[in-house]
C-alpha cells in the first residue's frame, strides 16, 4: 500500500508541531516550579521577531535563533522577577507581558512585514534512520531545531525525574514551604525555570518566523503560546509526554485546512484542543485519586515567602 | 555604629499608597513610552500632543473616547465583581464574543423583520443571557470541581473564537458579502440609535453606567454583594458564616459574563452591524478591562472616569497610527507596561523600608 | 545503659536570653551514650530553646557545648548534621507527591547531579531493616501514615550517620501500635549506642521510655532523676512548682446550687474525627453540655480538641459517633444550620477564622446575622439598622475602635476578641463554645472575657469551654473533663477535683 502521499502533510504537522514541544516543554519547567507564566504568547512573539530581524541582516539563521532565545529569556526575567522577588500576582504579571511581547514585536516589526528571509534553515537527513518507510522522512529528515526539541524532550524528562536539580524543581512547585527548611533555594530555582521557558518560548517563536514561515506578519503565532499553555495540562506536566501531545494540537491545526476536503470543519476542529483541555481538567478535579497522581503543582501561582520565625 | 535597612511587612496599605501606586505606574509608562517614542525617531512631546488632542482636543474625539469607553466599562464593572470575590475571569474576551454571536442570531434569525423596540430589548436580554452562561461553565467547573478558572476562561475564548470563525465562513455567511468572512448586515431596526453627530450607541452606554452603579449598590447595600466580599476575602470565615461556595461564585461569574455579553451586543449592533472575524469586535477589550478594573482599585465607581480615560488612550493610539504611521502596538505596549508596574507595585503595599540605626 | 559508658552531650552553663525572658538559665544537661533521656516541662519551660541551641538554630549569649568530649560551637543545622546530631521534628518537612527515595535524594547533599534511585533505595532498605523501620522506599508520602512518616524523619537522621538524635514530642501524631513502634525502635538505637533526646509534657512516656528525666521550670533546670527512682506525680510536682500545692486557692465562680438535671443542650456520643493530615484525633469522646453550665476541656493544645469543636459545629466531617443539639440531630450538618440553632462560637484562632480582617467593625459584627430579618430583606441590607445595633454594640462590649467603619485588621488583639464576643452572644445563643478565649489577651481584657461567659451561664446558657490554661478551667467550670490524645482521660465536678489532678491528666496521668 503506498502510504507516500501521507509524507507531505505529515513532515508538515512535525514542523508546525515544534514551536508547540519547545513553548510547552518550557511552560512545563516553570510551572513544574509553581510559576504560571501567562506571557508565553509574547515571549515567542519577541522571539518571533528577534530571531526574524538578526537572520536577515546578519544572514546567520542560528545566531538569529540564539538572539531569540535570549531575548525570551530576559522577558521571562522580568515575569520572574516581579513574580519571585516582588511577589506579584502572576496572573496579572504574565498578560502584562504578552501584551508588551505583542506592542514591541508589531512595533519593531512593522518595516519588515512581508520581507521574504532568503536565509533559513535546511531539513537534514539523518543516515539510516531516514530510510525507514514512512517514520523516516516524517521524522528524520527535519531541520536541526526539530532534532533539538526531540532531545530536549528527552533530557528534560530525564532531568526533571532523575537528577537532582529536577527533584529540587518538583519539591519547590509542591511545596516550597519543606523544600526551603531542607535547604533548596526556592527563588533560585524558580528563577531559573521561569527563565528557561521563556528561552524556548523565544526558540519557539523564531522557529516559526525563521523556518517554518520565513516572513514576518503581525502576531504571527497566532495563539500558538495558549495553545502551549494547554499543552502542558493536557500532558500532565510530564516532559515526555509533551512531545506527542504538541503534536496531536499542532497536528490538529496544521491539518485542518487539508482535513477539510474530508467535511471536517477546520474551526470547530481548531476548537478541539481547548475543549480537551477543559475536560482533562474536570476529570482531573472530580477524580480524588487522579488529582494525587497528575494534578498540577500544589503551589502553582502562589508566591512564597518565608514565614518569619518568631523568637 | 551603622544604619541598616530592614524590610518589615506591613499591617495595612495607607490611601495615599493606595492611590499612589497607580498613579506612579502610569507616570512610569508614560516616561518609558516616551522613550519609546524617541527611539523610533519621533518626540516624545509631540506623540503625546497628538495623544491628548485627538481624544479630549475635539468634541469627535472626545465621542470617540466615550465610544471605546462603553465595554471597558461594561466589562470592567464585571471584572471588578469578580475579583473581589477572587475569581479571576481572564475569560471577558470570549465573553463579550459570545454576547455578539447571540445578539447576531437574534437580528438576522430571531426576529429579522420585528420593529426596533423588539429587536433592541432582545438583542440585549439573549446577550447577557450568552455571557453569563459562557462564564457560568467555568464558575461551576471551579465552584464544583475546584477547576482553576484562569484556564478554563482563558480556553473559552479560544473556543468562543472558533465559533465565531466556524459561523462567518460557514452557515452564517453573508449571502451579500461577496465571500468576505463576515454575517450579513442587521437590518435598519437592529441598529442601535446613536447620539446624532457621533457613533455613541447610547442605549449600551446607559446600560454601561446603570451597571457600574449598580454593582457599587451590589457590593455595599446588598446580601449577596457582602457574601461575595467576605468569600474572596476569607472563605473559611465564609463557610462559617454559612456563605455558599458554588452558589456565590456562579452568580459572580454569571454577572461578570452577562456584563460582558452585553459589551459584545453594544458592538456588534452598535458599531458593526454584523457579525466579523471574533478579534475585530473584541479587540482586546476583554483584556483591557482588567486594567480598568485594577486601576480603578477594584470600585465600580471609579471605573467610570478610568474607562473614559483609557478609552481616551485608545483612541490616542488609533491616532498616532494615523498621523505617525506608528502602529497601534505603542498602545499594547503601554497597557502592557502600566499593568506589569502595577502587578509589580503591589509589592510596596504589603513591605515597608524601615531604616535602623544599630 | 550501663555506668561508665562515653558522655554522648555536655551543655554547660548554657544561657540564652530573649527580649523581656531568659529562656534558658544557666542549664547543665549530660547525656551518655545509650541513653534514653527526656526533657520535661511546661510550655514556655525552655525545652524548644535548649534543643534548637544543640541543634544549631540558636546560639548560647554564655555557656560551652561539648560532643563527644570535645569542645564544639554549633553555628547551624550543618554543624549539627557534621557532628552528628539530628533532630526529628514535629512537624514532617517531607513533599508528599515524591517518593521516599526521592525526598531522600533532595536532602543528601553527596547527590549532586544524578540522582541513583536504586542505590538509593538500597540504602533505607538497608538501614530500615537494621533498626526496625519498616520503610518502603518507592511508596510516595501521601499514602503514608503520621507513624511512617515519622520513621522517614528518622531514617533521614539515621542516614546522615546522626549518633545524637532529638525528637520534639514525639507522639503527639502516633497511634498507639504507632507509638509502641517507636519505642522498640527507639531502645534500639540506644542499644546500638546512639544517645537520644526526647522533649515531652507526657510524664506516661517519660516513666516508659526514658532511662534518665531533666525537669525544665522557667528556664532553669529543676532536677536530674533516674526515672526508675521517681514517679509522675512527683515529676508534676517538680514541673510545675509549689504554686499548686494549695488546690483552694482558685475559687470556683459556680455557685453551689443543686443543680436539676435538666435536657442537655448539647449532646456528644462517640465521637471520632479526622484531622487535617487524615489520621483519627478524636477517638471516641461522649459527654453532655447542660444549660446555666459550663463544661470546661483541659488540655494542652493539639490533643484533638480543634477537631473535636469543628465536628460539633459542622465545619469538619464526623467519621462516626453523633451531636445532638437540643434534642436533634445534627451530626455533619451545615454550619449554618447549626448555628441556627443558637449556638455561638469563639474560635481560637481569631485572626483568621474568628473574623476577615479586611472588612469593617460592622461588616464583621454581622458576619453571622446579614441574612436574618429585619437585618436585610429578599436582596437589601437594611443598612441603617444594621449600623445603629453595631453601634449599640460597640458601646456595650466596649470595643474601642475609631469608627464602625475601620478595617477589623487595625484592631488590638483585645479588641479584635471583643467583636467576636458581641457578634456571637448578641444572638441570644443557647450553646456558647469558646475555644481558648482568653489567649493573647491583658488581664483586663481576660477578665472582661470571664465575666461576660459566666453571666451568660447565669441566664442559662449553657457553655462549653476548651483551654490549655488549668487555672482558667477550674475558675469558670461547672464540671471538668481533660482531654488527652483523642480521648478524655477523666472527668468530675469542678469541686470534686485538684489543679494538681488536672495538670498531672493534661500529662497523661490516669487517675
Amino acid at each position: 500500500m503506498d502510504v507516500s502521499w501521507l509524507i507531505p502533510p505529515l513532515h508538515v504537522a512535525i514542523q508546525a508541531s515544534t514551536p508547540l514541544v519547545l513553548a510547552a516543554l518550557g511552560e512545563i519547567y516553570a510551572e513544574r516550579s509553581g510559576i504560571l507564566n501567562l506571557g508565553v504568547e509574547g515571549m515567542m512573539l519577541i522571539g518571533a521577531i528577534t530571531g526574524f530581524v538578526i537572520t536577515l541582516t546578519t544572514g546567520n539563521p542560528w545566531l538569529g535563533m540564539l538572539m531569540a532565545a535570549i531575548a525570551g529569556a530576559l522577558m521571562a526575567f522580568i515575569h520572574a522577577f516581579a513574580s519571585i522577588s516582588l511577589q506579584a500576582n502572576q496572573i496579572i504579571s504574565g498578560l502584562a507581558l504578552t501584551m508588551l511581547g505583542m506592542g514591541i514585536s508589531g512595533l519593531v516589526g512593522k518595516p519588515f512585514i512581508g520581507i521574504p528571509l532568503r536565509f533559513t534553515l535546511r531539513p537534514i537527513a539523518i543516515p539510516l534512520l531516514s530510510d525507514i518507510p514512512l517514520l523516516g522522512p516524517v521524522f528524520f529528515k527535519q531541520d536541526a531545531i526539530v532534532y533539538l526539541s526531540y532531545i530536549l524532550s528527552l533530557a528534560m524528562w530525564f532531568l526533571l525525574y532523575r537528577t537532582k536539580p529536577g527533584i529540587c524543581i518538583r519539591a519547590v512547585g509542591e511545596n516550597p514551604a519543606a523544600a526551603d527548611a531542607i535547604g533548596v533555594n526556592v527563588a533560585l530555582v524558580r528563577y531559573c525555570c521561569t527563565i528557561i521557558g521563556g528561552l524556548l518560548a523565544g526558540l519557539g517563536g523564531a522557529y516559526i518566523s525563521v523556518v517554518y514561515i520565513h516572513a514576518w506578519l503581525e502576531n504571527m503565532t497566532a495563539g500558538r503560546g495558549w495553545i502551549a499553555l494547554a499543552l502542558v495540562i493536557f500532558a500532565m506536566w510530564d516532559p515526555l509526554r509533551a512531545l506527542p501531545c504538541s503534536y496531536l494540537f499542532g497536528g490538529i491545526e496544521a491539518l485542518q485546512y487539508w482535513l477539510q476536503r474530508y467535511g471536517i470543519n477546520p474551526y470547530l476542529l481548531g476548537a478541539l484542543p481547548y475543549l480537551i483541555t477543559i475536560l482533562v481538567l474536570t476529570l482531573i478535579g472530580a477524580s480524588e485519586s487522579l488529582r494525587r497522581r497528575m494534578a498540577a503543582p500544589s503551589a502553582l501561582g502562589k508566591p512564597y515567602a518565608r514565614e518569619e520565625r518568631t523568637a | 555604629m551603622g544604619i541598616s535597612l530592614r524590610i518589615e511587612r506591613r499591617a495595612y496599605a495607607p490611601l495615599w499608597l493606595r492611590i499612589g501606586i497607580p498613579l506612579l505606574s502610569v507616570l512610569l509608562s508614560l516616561m518609558i513610552a516616551a522613550l519609546m517614542f524617541h527611539l523610533e525617531g519621533i518626540d516624545p512631546l509631540t506623540a503625546y500632543r497628538i495623544i491628548f488632542l485627538s481624544s479630549f482636543g475635539s468634541p469627535k474625539g472626545l465621542s470617540y473616547s466615550v465610544v471605546k469607553m462603553i465595554p471597558l466599562l461594561l466589562c470592567g464593572v464585571g471584572l471588578i465583581l469578580a475579583f473581589k470575590a477572587n475569581v479571576w475571569n481572564i475569560g471577558a474576551e470570549g465573553q463579550i464574543i459570545v454576547g455578539a454571536i447571540a445578539a447576531t442570531w437574534v437580528a438576522l434569525f430571531l426576529v429579522p423583520n420585528a420593529p426596533s423596540y423588539v429587536v433592541i430589548p432582545l438583542m440585549f436580554i439573549m446577550g447577557f443571557l450568552a455571557g453569563g452562561l459562557w462564564a457560568l461553565i467555568a464558575g461551576i467547573l471551579r465552584g464544583k470541581f475546584n477547576v482553576n478558572e484562569v484556564i478554563v476562561t482563558l480556553m473559552m475564548n479560544h473556543i468562543a473564537s472558533k465559533i465565531t470563525e466556524y459561523l462567518i465562513y460557514g452557515p452564517w455567511m453573508g449571502k451579500t458579502t461577496w465571500g468576505f468572512p463576515e454575517s450579513d448586515p442587521f437590518s435598519e431596526s437592529a441598529h442601535l440609535p446613536l447620539i446624532p453627530g457621533t457613533y455613541i450607541h447610547y442605549p449600551t452606554l446607559i446600560i454601561a453606567v446603570i451597571a457600574a452603579l449598580l454593582s457599587a449598590v451590589l457590593l455595599s447595600y446588598t446580601k449577596p454583594g457582602y457574601e461575595m466580599k467576605v468569600l474572596g476575602l476569607n472563605p473559611e470565615a465564609a463557610r462559617y458564616a454559612g456563605i455558599s461556595y458554588v452558589r456565590t461564585i456562579a452568580l459572580v461569574m454569571f454577572l461578570s459574563g452577562g456584563l460582558a455579553g452585553i459589551a459584545g451586543v453594544g458592538e456588534v449592533a452598535g458599531l458593526h452591524h454584523r457579525l466579523r472575524y471574533p478579534w475585530a469586535i473584541s479587540s482586546g477589550y476583554g483584556y483591557t478591562a482588567m486594567l480598568v478594573a485594577w486601576l480603578s482599585r477594584l470600585n465600580c465607581l471609579v471605573a467610570i472616569p478610568v474607562s473614559f480615560l483609557l478609552g481616551a488612550l485608545l483612541v490616542g493610539g488609533d491616532a498616532i497610527q494615523i498621523s505617525l504611521n506608528l502602529s497601534v502596538n505603542i498602545v499594547y505596549i503601554f497597557n502592557g507596561l502600566i499593568l506589569l508596574c502595577l502587578a509589580g507595585g503591589e509589592v510596596l503595599t504589603r513591605y515597608r523600608v524601615r531604616l535602623r540605626r544599630e | 545503659m550501663e555506668r561508665g559508658s562515653r558522655i554522648a552531650v555536655l551543655m554547660r552553663d548554657i544561657t540564652k536570653r530573649f527580649p523581656g525572658v531568659v529562656a534558658n538559665d544557666h542549664i547543665n544537661l549530660t547525656v551518655y551514650a545509650g541513653e534514653i533521656h527526656a526533657l520535661l516541662g511546661e510550655n514556655g519551660a525552655g525545652k524548644s530553646t535548649l534543643m534548637n541551641i544543640l541543634y544549631g538554630l540558636y546560639q548560647p549569649d554564655e555557656g560551652e557545648i561539648f560532643i563527644w568530649g570535645k569542645k564544639v560551637k554549633i553555628r547551624s543545622p550543618k554543624d549539627a548534621l557534621k557532628l552528628g546530631i539530628g533532630m526529628v521534628h514535629q512537624h514532617f518537612k517531607l513533599i508528599d507527591s515524591l517518593s521516599v527515595a526521592e525526598n531522600l535524594a533532595l536532602i543528601l547533599r553527596e547527590y549532586k547531579f544524578l540522582v541513583p534511585l536504586n542505590e538509593i533505595k538500597r540504602r533505607v532498605l538497608e538501614l530500615s531493616k537494621k533498626y526496625g523501620l519498616d520503610i518502603d522506599p518507592e511508596a510516595k508520602i501521601w499514602q503514608l501514615s503520621a507513624g511512617e512518616r515519622q520513621r522517614i524523619e528518622i531514617l533521614k537522621v539515621l542516614i546522615h550517620g546522626a549518633r545524637i538524635l532529638i525528637l520534639d514530642e514525639p507522639t503527639t501524631v502516633l497511634t498507639p501500635i504507632e507509638k509502641e513502634k517507636l519505642f522498640k525502635i527507639l531502645r534500639h538505637m540506644a542499644n546500638e549506642g546512639h544517645a537520644i533526646l526526647f522533649i515531652t509534657h507526657k510524664l506516661e512516656e517519660v516513666m516508659e521510655l526514658s532511662d534518665r528525666v531533666t525537669v525544665l521550670r522557667h528556664g532553669k533546670v529543676v532536677a536530674t532523676l533516674e526515672t526508675r527512682s521517681t514517679n509522675p506525680r512527683e515529676l508534676a510536682k517538680l514541673m510545675i512548682g509549689r504554686d499548686i500545692l494549695a488546690p483552694n486557692e482558685i475559687t470556683t465562680t459556680s455557685p453551689k446550687i443543686v443543680r436539676e438535671r435538666k435536657i442537655p443542650v448539647l449532646e456528644v456520643r462517640d465521637l471520632y474525627v479526622l484531622n487535617d493530615k487524615g489520621f483519627l484525633s478524636v477517638k471516641g469522646v461522649s459527654f453532655s453540655v447542660y444549660p446555666g453550665e459550663v463544661f470546661g476541656i483541659a488540655g494542652i493544645a493539639g490533643h484533638g480538641q480543634r477537631e473535636l469543636i469543628e465536628a460539633i459545629l459542622g465545619l469538619r466531617k464526623i467519621q462516626k459517633g453523633s451531636v445532638v443539639l437540643l434534642g436533634a440531630e445534627v451530626t455533619n450538618s451545615s454550619p449554618r444550620h447549626i448555628m441556627e440553632k443558637g449556638v455561638a462560637y469563639i474560635p481560637e484562632d481569631r485572626i483568621r477564622t474568628g473574623v476577615v480582617p479586611d472588612l469593617s467593625v460592622v461588616e464583621n459584627l454581622i458576619l453571622k446575622n446579614y441574612w436574618r430579618k429585619p437585618f436585610s430583606g429578599k436582596l437589601f441590607l437594611n443598612m441603617s439598622l444594621i449600623d445603629r445595633w453595631a453601634d449599640d454594640l460597640i458601646s456595650k462590649y466596649r470595643i474601642m475602635t475609631l469608627d464602625r467603619k475601620a478595617p477589623v485588621k487595625l484592631l488590638s488583639g483585645g479588641n479584635i476578641q471583643r467583636v467576636i464576643l458581641a457578634r456571637e452572644l448578641s444572638g441570644n445563643p443557647r450553646l456558647i463554645i469558646a475555644s481558648h478565649p482568653t489567649y493573647g489577651l491583658d488581664i483586663a481584657a481576660t477578665e472582661q472575657v470571664h465575666d461576660l461567659l459566666i453571666d451568660q451561664r447565669n441566664r442559662g446558657v449553657a457553655i462549653l469551654l476548651v483551654s490549655e490554661d488549668p487555672e482558667e478551667i477550674l475558675k469558670l467550670s461547672d464540671r471538668i473533663a481533660v482531654m488527652f490524645e483523642g480521648r478524655f482521660i477523666g472527668t468530675s465536678d469542678a469541686d470534686k477535683i485538684s489543679l494538681e489532678d488536672i495538670y498531672l491528666m493534661m500529662s497523661g496521668v490516669r487517675e
